[in-house]
């Protein structure tokens, strides 16, 4: 960017993205599309494309769009195949003269159409390498269909298909690591991110990805109050948490180079960002300390590669 | 401009003379030729189109889905298990009343694996709100591809097209074929210019919104007044085009039906065999005719229902075997759309020609014999039988 | 061409846009979603400094900003999730319980 990050002047830009859409009070996902959204320049123009979720039947509930550009949806699973298709016929068009200027291409998923059923259509709009970014706006479980787990749902977390019972524990098998999944299609970009404070990081990583040519990716952790089982206030509160704790490190990935964006002062216990959540609440029951145990074992492992890998 | 094509390559020559905006290709036999064909066009600088190789059909359809909406001409090919991946897709490119057109090889749907022909992939799809329309051979490919677009995005009817041809039979049989010059072709086809597109500078344009129950059923009736005003424009078409061809197309073709007495319904390639059946017959003195379906959908019912108003007993023949334990679609549609005829023929269905199952002439010689009979006598026997595979009993 | 505002439950088919299609931006701002709330943020100019915190985290988007200033809450908007008043480093923004702001 060539100039520095001011939030008094980004928030003073026209809205790309409007009330009156029907997200749930307090969610994520409206702060994450219109953070990633006031990324674009002012007179640039767009097109988003989004994958069934949430976001989409809330945000495009006929006849209210809440997009103040030009936006498609059409399934759950295809959203990236749809953005390389917009892509594709963009560049059709300008080569034949049937459009000018330029347009950006936005994409977003929540974690089940990214991280399970629209992995295969990102790959392969990944590899094509269509001139795009596709944003996982991740909640961690299949919150519009009422919280069940997807391969984004953290180890132990409770879902409503891995409920805690006398047997069940939540979910048995540790968070997906999309982000590396992606990384690993050497892609120009590829970032974790969060809403957080100024949203200086999630601004800036918003701006490299869109302004970056090729496809990059943007991992975008989205606190869910309903699935999560917080107050709504509480939504900044998690989205530090969760990284003060490590459980989301905030990183990129440029041209192959990894970069921590964020290292913590002070490495809090993985406790203090389960604790607050209903979904965590079991593994505070007495007995069930070895949960918290394996949760921080897990989250510590993680974080070591990652310091190793950015060469911190 | 005379040639010698396969199906598969008449269909890449109407591509190329085309030159659409964004097409979507992934291999599948039999269709796997036309977007080989068309990267060597693309390769070549024979055309300009956006080629887009993507990792599956459901990505195939998702891409061309896209790209309409964004204003460009989208396009591509399949055959048999990738239509069904594409299937819920089907849906959503006709609810967005974008006006894909693709090119559907028929095959056998796996269940077990099969690469040969039949119309399983294609019926399977009949309810998509897609408008289906079959060849008999290698000209009538080319030429139905021709027609898809001007049809299609007819601002009245905004649907896609699926032109179907048979798998191998015609897809890669070489016969002779009557091409149109490029520029005539062009003409033909004209500009694509909708009124609204994602990429239109003066207004924005949101596509696939939730529909509550509010508006859903609107909706679904605006998409059915479509597909109505389609059989019209679907004439247009053909009356645009013959003059340009020569070449003369309806909803259905009828062979020899004018005092025909015996009448056999079917789709696509068979219509050649069933022609030379018909002939032998004619010459024997039997009153046979052939009614060939072109146009599925939107199904030309009250059409058909006039043309066999006169036979005494008709098989339909599906080339598709619809496991409702009561007929395959052609002949549900069939027997629907004759009801209302104060006196109806006889009608029976024979399932045939499954997973490339041959039929000649024989075949169909008995399928006559036994409307011969059920014509002479009144006795229908079984409604609904199979035809060509083997069987302790007797079959036909 | 149609416009969302025309568009209503009593709409006939045959005034409906195609495919469901919307050739306008932002309509769903025709959508009053503040009937929502069960708590209400009320915006203390005196304490406010500007710092715009507040305004990125606002899931609705009802915090309008104008020449520098934040300005009063979008009430049409605000779904009253509260995470404003928690970012709030002035304590310029405080919940009230109710719907209605001046309860």
């Amino acid at each position: 960017m060539s100039t520095v990050y001011n939030l008094k002047r980004e928030v003073e830009k026209p809205v790309r993205f409007t009330g009156g859409h029907r997200l749930c009070a307090g969610c994520g996902a409206g702060i994450v599309v219109s953070g990633v959204l006031r990324a674009l320049k002012r007179e640039e123009r767009a097109v988003v494309v989004n994958a069934t979720s949430c976001l989409e039947v809330s945000t495009f509930m006929y006849p209210y769009t809440a997009y103040m550009d030009s936006y498609i949806h059409s399934a759950f699973e295809n959203s990236a195949a749809t953005c390389s298709g917009v892509e594709a016929a963009y560049n059709a068009l300008k080569r034949r003269g049937k459009v000018d200027g330029t347009v950006k291409f936005i994409t977003f998923g929540g974690d089940g159409g990214t991280y399970d059923i629209g992995l295969q259509s990102l790959s392969g709009a990944m590899d094509r390498g269509h001139d795009m970014v596709y944003v996982c706006y991740d909640n961690e479980a299949y919150m519009n269909t009422g919280i069940q787990r997807s391969s984004s749902t953290p180890h132990f977390a409770r879902t409503t298909t891995t409920p805690v019972g006398t047997v069940g524990q939540g979910k048995k098998q540790n968070k997906k690591d999309l982000t590396e999944i992606l990384v690993a299609h050497h892609i120009p970009y590829a970032a974790q991110t969060a809403p957080l404070g100024s949203f200086k990081d999630l601004h800036t990583k918003s701006y490299k990805a869109i302004y970056t040519k090729g496809p990059c990716f943007l991992n975008v952790l989205s606190p869910c109050p309903r699935g999560w089982d917080y107050p709504t206030e509480k939504l900044a509160e998690i989205a530090r948490l969760a990284v003060d704790t490590c459980v989301w490190p905030l990183y990129e990935v440029e041209e192959g180079m990894w970069r921590l964006t964020y290292i913590p002062k002070k490495k809090l216990p993985v406790e203090d960002f389960l604790r607050p959540q209903g979904r965590f609440r079991h593994m505070f029951q007495p007995g069930n300390e070895w949960m918290i145990e394996e949760a921080q074992a897990y989250v510590d492992q993680k974080w070591e590669r990652l310091l190793e890998r950015t060469g911190v | 401009m005379s040639n010698r094509l396969s199906g598969n390559e008449a269909v890449a020559y109407a591509l190329k003379q085309i030159n659409p905006d964004v097409m979507g290709a992934f291999p599948i036999t039999p269709s796997t030729e036309i977007p080989e064909y068309f990267a060597q066009y693309v390769a070549d600088g024979e055309v300009n189109t956006e080629y887009v190789t993507v990792e599956s059909e459901h990505s195939s359809m998702s891409v061309c889905i896209a790209a309409q909406a964004a204003g460009a001409r989208a396009v591509c090919a399949t055959s048999s298990a990738g239509l069904a991946l594409m299937y819920e897709l089907l849906y959503v490119a006709a609810s967005c009343r974008l006006p894909i057109i693709l090119a559907c090889v028929n095959r056998a749907l796996t269940g077990p694996i099969n690469i040969n022909n039949d119309h399983s992939d294609s019926m399977g799809a009949r309810d998509s709100g897609w408008i289906q329309i079959y060849a008999e051979n290698n000209q009538e490919a080319y030429d139905n591809f021709l027609m898809a677009m001007p049809i299609g995005e007819t601002p009245s009817v905004r649907l896609p097209v699926m032109t179907c041809m048979d798998g191998f039979i015609t897809s890669h049989a070489v016969e002779n074929i009557e091409l149109l010059e490029t520029d005539v072709v062009r003409r033909f086809i004209g500009e694509y210019n909708p009124e609204h597109y994602l990429l239109k500078k003066e207004n924005p344009l949101a596509v696939g919104p939730y529909d509550v129950s509010s508006y859903y059923m609107e909706h679904k009736v605006l998409e059915a007044e479509a597909m109505k005003a389609a059989k019209a424009r679907i004439l247009e078409v053909a009356a645009e085009f013959e003059k340009i061809s020569g070449r003369r197309y309806g909803l259905f073709e009828e062979y020899r039906m004018e005092d025909a007495e015996l009448a056999l319904v079917l789709i696509g390639s068979t219509a050649g065999t069933a022609k030379a059946a018909v002939d032998k017959l004619r010459e024997e003195g039997v009153k046979a005719g052939l009614v060939k379906i072109r146009v599925f959908r939107p199904f030309p019912g009250e059409e058909l229902a006039r043309a066999l108003a006169g036979t005494k007993a008709v098989a339909v023949m599906d080339k598709s075997e619809g496991f409702s334990a009561n007929g395959g679609p052609l002949f549900a549609e069939t027997r629907s759309a004759l009801y209302d005829l104060k006196n109806r023929p006889y009608m029976i269905n024979i399932v045939y020609g499954l997973g490339g199952r041959d039929v000649n002439t024989e075949d169909i010689e008995k399928v006559f014999g036994r409307l011969a009979n059920i014509a002479a006598t009144g006795e229908i026997g079984p409604v609904y039988t199979h035809m060509g595979q083997r069987s302790k009993e007797e079959n036909a | 061409m149609i416009h969302a505002k025309d568009i209503n439950e009593r709409t006939p088919w045959q005034d409906l846009t195609p495919g469901g299609e919307i050739y306008e931006p932002g309509t769903a701002r025709l959508f009053n979603t503040g009937t929502w709330r069960t708590n209400t943020p009320v915006f203390h100019e005196a304490a406010c400094k500007h710092c715009m915190l507040c305004v990125p985290f606002c899931p609705d988007i009802a915090i309008p900003v104008q020449d520098g200033k934040r300005l009063d809450f979008d009430y049409m908007h605000c779904k009253g999730c509260g995470i404003c008043e928690n970012v709030c480093p002035f304590q310029a923004i405080t919940m009230v319980s109710g719907g209605a702001p001046n309860e």
